[in-house]
C-alpha cells in the first residue's frame, strides 16, 4: 500500500468574490503520478499552486481547509519557503532565468545557503543528468540559458527544479509549450522520475494523462468530479459528466 | 515598444493619393502639408544650427590655459569646476540612486494595490518631477543651506539635486522593473526563494539596463544644472576641500563667465565642454535604451 | 531561517522608508517655502505684494510689489506657447505620420537630445544668437520679451513634441483609414480624423510645455533684460519671478529676502496649479 503525500481536505479557495475551488477532499499517493485533467478554468492549475502556495502572492485570494504535507498543515506552521524546498515546481512556459545554463540551476542551491563551488558543480550535474539533458548541454554550461531550444528549456527548469531535492514535483501543464518529439522527451522523463518523486501534474490533454499518470481527478467548475485509478477513471467513468468529458462532448 | 507599433504605422506613412479631390480639398492638403514640413525643418535646423554654432564657435577657443589646475581671474580654467562637477555628480548618485531604486521596488513588488499611502507616494513623486530647479534651489538653500548649516556647500547642492533627480530614476526603474516578465519572479519563488531574493537576484539584474538608462540620464541633468545649484553650493572658484565647502559646477562655472560679459570666448569653450558631456550622456542612454529593445 | 526573516522583514520596511521620502520632501518644500515666504506677504500686505506695480526694495520706504514680474513671467509663458506649440505639435505630426521610419530613427533620439540641452547653453544660445537678431528689429532692445519668448518657444518644443507625438501614435489606426476610404486625403484624414482624437494628450502636453515655460530661470535671465517694471512693448526687456530671485537673492537681506522667498511661494503656487490640471488632463484622457 502506498503512502499519502498530500491530504487535501475540505479545501474552498476564494479569489475576491470568485469561488475557485469548492470543498476539495483528495488523498495524492506518494511517488506516483497523479493528473489533473478537465476544461480550461475549472480550477485544476488553482489547486496545484495551492499546493506549494503560489496562491500567496495573488492579492485577495482566501483559502478555507487544510492540505497536510506528510501529516504536517502547509498552512500553519511551515515556513512556505522550506515547503517551495520540499514541493518543486515546473511552470506552462518554460521561463529560465536569464543566465547562464549553470547558474540556472545553482541558484535554488544557492539559495538555500549551499556555497561551495564542488557540492554545486555536483549538485549541477547530477541534476542536469537526472532531467536527461546533461549530454546536450555540458559543453555550454556557462552560455546563457535564452539560447535554448523550448523544449530543451523545459528540461532545464525541471533539473532547475529537482536541484534543491524536493520530494514533489508539481508540473503544470508541463508540455504544452512544446512540440511532440520535445513533449515525448518529457513524458519519458516523467516516468523515470517517478521512482524518487511524488508527481502532479496539470494537463489538457487526456491522452498524456493516460500515457504518464496513475491516477487522475477530473476537475469540473472548481469540484473535483471524480478521482480513481487512470485505467478505471478512463476506461469506466462513474460519472455521467466524466464520461462526456473524456469521450469530447465538451470542453 | 517601437517594434510593436511599426507595422501599422508604416501603413499609415503610406500616402494615399486619390485622383478625384475636389480643388479646394488638394489646396488646404498642400497647405497643410507644407506647414508640418516647415514646422519640423524649423524643429530640426534650430537644434542643429545651436549644437553647430557653439561647437564651430567654441572650439578653437579651447586652450590648454582653460584646463590648468588653478583658477584665476586671467585663465578662467574650468579644470576646477569639471573636478567638481564630477565630484557633485557621485555625491547625487550615492544619494539618489539607493533612495529611488528601493522607491521603485517597493511600489512594484511590495506595494498592495489600492494603498493609500501608495497613491499618496505616486501623487509626490509626481509633484517633484513638475517643480522646476528654481524652486528646488530656494528649497535648498532655506532647508540645507540656512537651517541645518551647512552654508554653500557640496553637501547642500548635492541633498538638493538628489530630490530633483528623484523621479527621474524613479520612473526609469519603475518601467524597467514593470518589464520584467512575472514568470521569472514565479520560477524564484517556486525554487523556495524569498521575496528579497527574487528582487535582488533575478528582477534587478533583467531591468538593469533600464535603469542605468534612467541614471544617465539624471546625471546628464545634474551636469546641466545651475538654478538648483546658485544659492546651495555657491560659486567659489576653487576645488572644494570638504564635504561642506563651496563650489562651482561647469554649467554653474558658464553662468558666471556669461554673465559676467568679460569672457565671452571663454563662455564659449565652456559651452562646447558642457555640450560634448551632454551629447555623450544622451548617446550612451540612447545606445543602452536601444539594446533594450533590440532583445 | 531565522535571520532571513529578520532580513526579508528589515530590508521590506526600508523600502517603504525610502518610498516614503518623496513625499517628506513635498512635504519639507512646502513647509520651508510657506514658512519662509508667508510672513513676508503678510507684513507687505497680499494686496500690495501681489499686484502692486512697482518693485524698489532699496528704497525708502521700500515697495514690493511684484505685479511686473508675475505679468512678466505669463507673457513670457504665453509667447513661449504661441510660438512653440503650433510648431511643437505640427512637428509631432510630422514625426508621427509623416516621417519615413529610418529618418525616424534618427530624429527620437534628436529629440530628445534636444531636451537634455541644459537651460544655460540655451540661454546662452540666445544671447550670443537670438538677441542680435532681436536688435534688427526696429524698436527692439535685443534683451527683450519677443528674445524670451521666443528662447523658451524653442526650449518646451521637446516636451510638447515627445507627449503629441505618443498621444498621436496611441490613437487607433481605424479612425486613420476610416477617413481615407471617405476619400480624404493623407493630409485631411491626419488634422481631421486622428488629431482630434489625440487632442487630451495634445493639451496635456501644452500644459506640461506651460509649467516648463514658466519655471524656466537661467535661459530667461539671459535674454529678458530683466527690468522690474511693468512691460510696455513686447520688444521691451521683462523681468519674471524666476528671475527676479536669482538675481537679487545674493544681496538681499531681512524683509528683501523674505519678500524674494514669498516671490517663489507665488511661482511654486502657479506650478502646483498646473501640475494639477496636467493630472486632472491626464486622468480624463484615460477614462475616455
Amino acid at each position: 500500500m502506498t503512502n499519502i503525500k498530500y491530504k487535501i481536505q475540505d479545501l474552498n479557495l476564494h479569489y475576491g468574490a470568485f469561488h475557485a475551488l469548492k470543498n476539495i477532499s483528495l488523498d495524492l499517493p506518494e511517488k506516483q503520478i497523479t493528473a489533473f485533467i478537465g476544461p480550461s478554468g475549472c480550477g485544476k492549475s488553482t489547486l496545484l499552486k495551492t499546493l506549494n502556495r503560489m496562491n500567496d502572492l495573488v492579492e485577495g485570494c482566501h483559502i478555507d481547509g487544510t492540505v497536510t504535507l506528510d501529516g504536517e498543515d502547509i498552512f500553519d506552521r511551515m515556513d512556505v519557503n522550506v515547503l517551495r524546498r520540499r514541493v518543486g515546481m515546473v511552470f506552462q512556459k518554460p521561463n529560465p532565468f536569464p543566465m547562464s545554463i549553470y547558474d540556472n540551476i545553482a541558484f535554488g542551491p544557492r539559495t538555500h545557503g549551499i556555497r561551495s563551488r564542488a557540492k554545486l558543480d555536483q549538485i549541477v550535474e547530477k541534476s542536469l543528468r537526472d532531467a536527461a539533458i546533461w549530454d546536450e548541454v555540458k559543453d555550454r554550461l556557462n552560455k546563457s540559458a535564452l539560447g535554448m531550444s523550448g523544449g530543451q528549456q523545459q528540461r532545464l527548469c525541471i533539473a532547475r527544479a529537482l536541484a534543491i531535492q524536493p520530494e514533489v514535483l508539481l508540473m503544470d501543464e508541463p508540455t504544452s509549450a512544446l512540440d511532440p518529439i520535445s513533449t515525448m522527451k518529457v513524458e519519458d522523463l516523467v516516468q523515470e522520475l517517478k521512482k524518487d518523486y511524488t508527481i502532479i501534474m496539470v494537463t489538457h490533454n487526456m491522452q498524456q494523462a493516460t500515457r504518464v499518470s496513475d491516477k487522475t481527478a477530473f476537475f469540473l467548475l472548481g469540484e473535483v468530479i471524480e478521482f480513481n485509478d487512470t485505467a478505471d477513471l478512463f476506461s469506466m467513468p462513474q460519472d455521467q459528466r466524466t464520461e462526456n468529458y473524456i469521450t469530447g462532448r465538451f470542453g | 515598444m517601437n517594434g510593436s507599433i511599426a507595422l501599422p504605422k508604416e501603413q499609415l506613412r503610406v500616402k494615399h493619393k486619390a485622383p478625384n479631390h475636389q480643388p479646394t480639398q488638394q489646396l488646404q492638403s498642400w497647405i497643410l502639408r507644407v506647414l508640418v514640413y516647415a514646422a519640423a525643418i524649423f524643429t530640426f535646423s534650430v537644434l542643429l544650427f545651436l549644437i553647430g554654432y557653439i561647437l564651430i564657435r567654441g572650439i578653437p577657443y579651447l586652450t590648454p590655459d582653460l584646463f590648468s589646475l588653478e583658477y584665476t581671474s586671467e585663465n578662467c580654467s574650468m579644470l576646477p569646476s569639471i573636478i567638481t562637477t564630477v565630484e557633485m555628480t557621485l555625491l547625487c548618485l550615492v544619494i539618489a540612486i539607493p533612495i529611488s531604486v528601493f522607491t521603485a521596488i517597493y511600489l512594484v513588488e511590495y506595494a498592495k494595490k489600492g494603498n493609500k499611502l501608495v497613491g499618496l507616494m505616486r501623487l509626490t513623486a509626481e509633484t517633484l518631477s513638475g517643480i522646476p530647479s528654481i524652486v528646488y534651489g530656494l528649497f535648498g538653500m532655506l532647508f540645507f543651506v540656512t537651517q541645518l548649516g551647512w552654508k554653500l556647500s557640496l553637501l547642500s547642492g548635492s541633498l538638493t539635486l538628489s530630490i530633483m533627480i528623484l523621479p527621474l530614476i524613479m520612473r526609469s526603474t519603475e518601467e524597467a522593473l514593470l518589464a520584467v516578465p512575472d514568470t521569472y519572479r514565479e520560477a524564484s519563488f517556486g525554487l523556495g526563494a524569498g521575496r528579497l531574493r527574487t528582487v535582488f537576484r533575478i528582477v534587478l539584474p533583467s531591468a538593469m539596463p533600464g535603469i542605468l538608462a534612467g541614471i544617465i540620464l539624471a546625471v546628464g541633468r545634474i551636469v546641466g544644472e545651475t538654478a538648483a545649484l546658485i544659492y546651495t553650493a555657491g560659486t567659489a572658484t576653487e576645488l572644494p576641500s570638504s564635504l561642506l565647502s563651496s563650489g562651482r559646477t561647469l554649467a554653474v562655472h558658464m553662468y558666471c563667465l556669461s554673465s559676467e560679459g568679460l569672457h565671452t570666448d571663454q563662455a564659449y569653450a565652456t559651452a562646447v565642454v558642457l555640450l560634448l558631456i551632454v551629447l555623450a550622456m544622451n548617446t550612451i542612454s540612447a545606445l543602452i535604451a536601444r539594446k533594450l529593445t533590440k532583445k | 531561517m531565522k535571520r532571513q526573516k529578520i532580513m526579508e522583514r528589515g530590508m521590506s520596511w526600508l523600502f517603504a522608508l525610502c518610498a516614503c521620502m518623496s513625499i517628506v520632501a513635498v512635504a519639507l518644500i512646502c513647509v520651508f517655502l510657506f514658512a519662509n515666504g508667508i510672513p513676508a506677504i503678510k507684513e507687505i500686505g497680499v494686496l500690495d505684494f501681489l499686484f502692486g506695480t512697482k518693485w524698489a526694495p532699496k528704497n525708502v520706504p521700500a515697495s514690493y510689489g511684484i505685479l511686473p514680474m508675475i505679468i512678466g513671467s505669463l507673457c513670457v509663458t504665453l509667447g513661449a506657447v504661441v510660438i512653440g506649440v503650433p510648431i511643437g505639435v505640427l512637428t509631432a505630426v510630422y514625426l508621427s505620420r509623416f516621417c519615413p521610419s529610418k529618418l525616424h530613427s534618427v530624429l527620437e533620439p534628436l529629440v530628445r537630445l534636444m531636451a537634455g540641452i541644459p537651460s544655460i547653453i540655451y540661454g546662452f544660445f540666445g544671447l550670443v544668437v537670438l538677441v542680435p537678431l532681436a536688435r534688427n528689429i526696429p524698436g527692439c532692445t535685443g534683451v527683450s520679451m519677443f528674445a524670451a519668448a521666443l528662447l523658451l518657444g524653442i526650449m518646451i518644443l521637446p516636451t510638447v513634441i515627445n507627449l503629441s507625438e505618443s498621444s498621436i501614435n496611441a490613437v487607433p489606426s481605424s479612425y486613420y483609414e476610416g477617413a481615407v476610404a471617405l476619400g480624404a486625403t493623407h493630409e485631411r484624414s491626419v488634422f481631421f480624423a486622428v488629431l482630434p482624437a489625440a487632442k487630451s494628450g495634445i493639451l496635456a502636453a501644452v500644459v506640461l510645455g506651460i509649467g516648463r515655460a514658466i519655471g524656466e530661470t537661467m535661459a530667461v535671465i539671459m535674454v529678458a533684460g530683466n527690468q522690474a517694471v511693468l512691460p510696455s512693448s513686447i520688444f521691451r526687456g521683462i523681468r519674471t519671478m524666476t528671475a527676479n530671485i536669482v538675481i537679487e537673492m545674493g544681496y538681499a537681506t531681512g524683509l528683501h529676502r523674505e519678500a524674494l522667498i514669498a516671490t517663489g511661494v507665488v511661482l511654486f503656487i502657479f506650478i502646483l496649479i498646473i501640475n494639477l490640471a496636467f493630472a486632472v488632463i491626464k486622468k480624463r484622457g484615460e477614462s475616455t
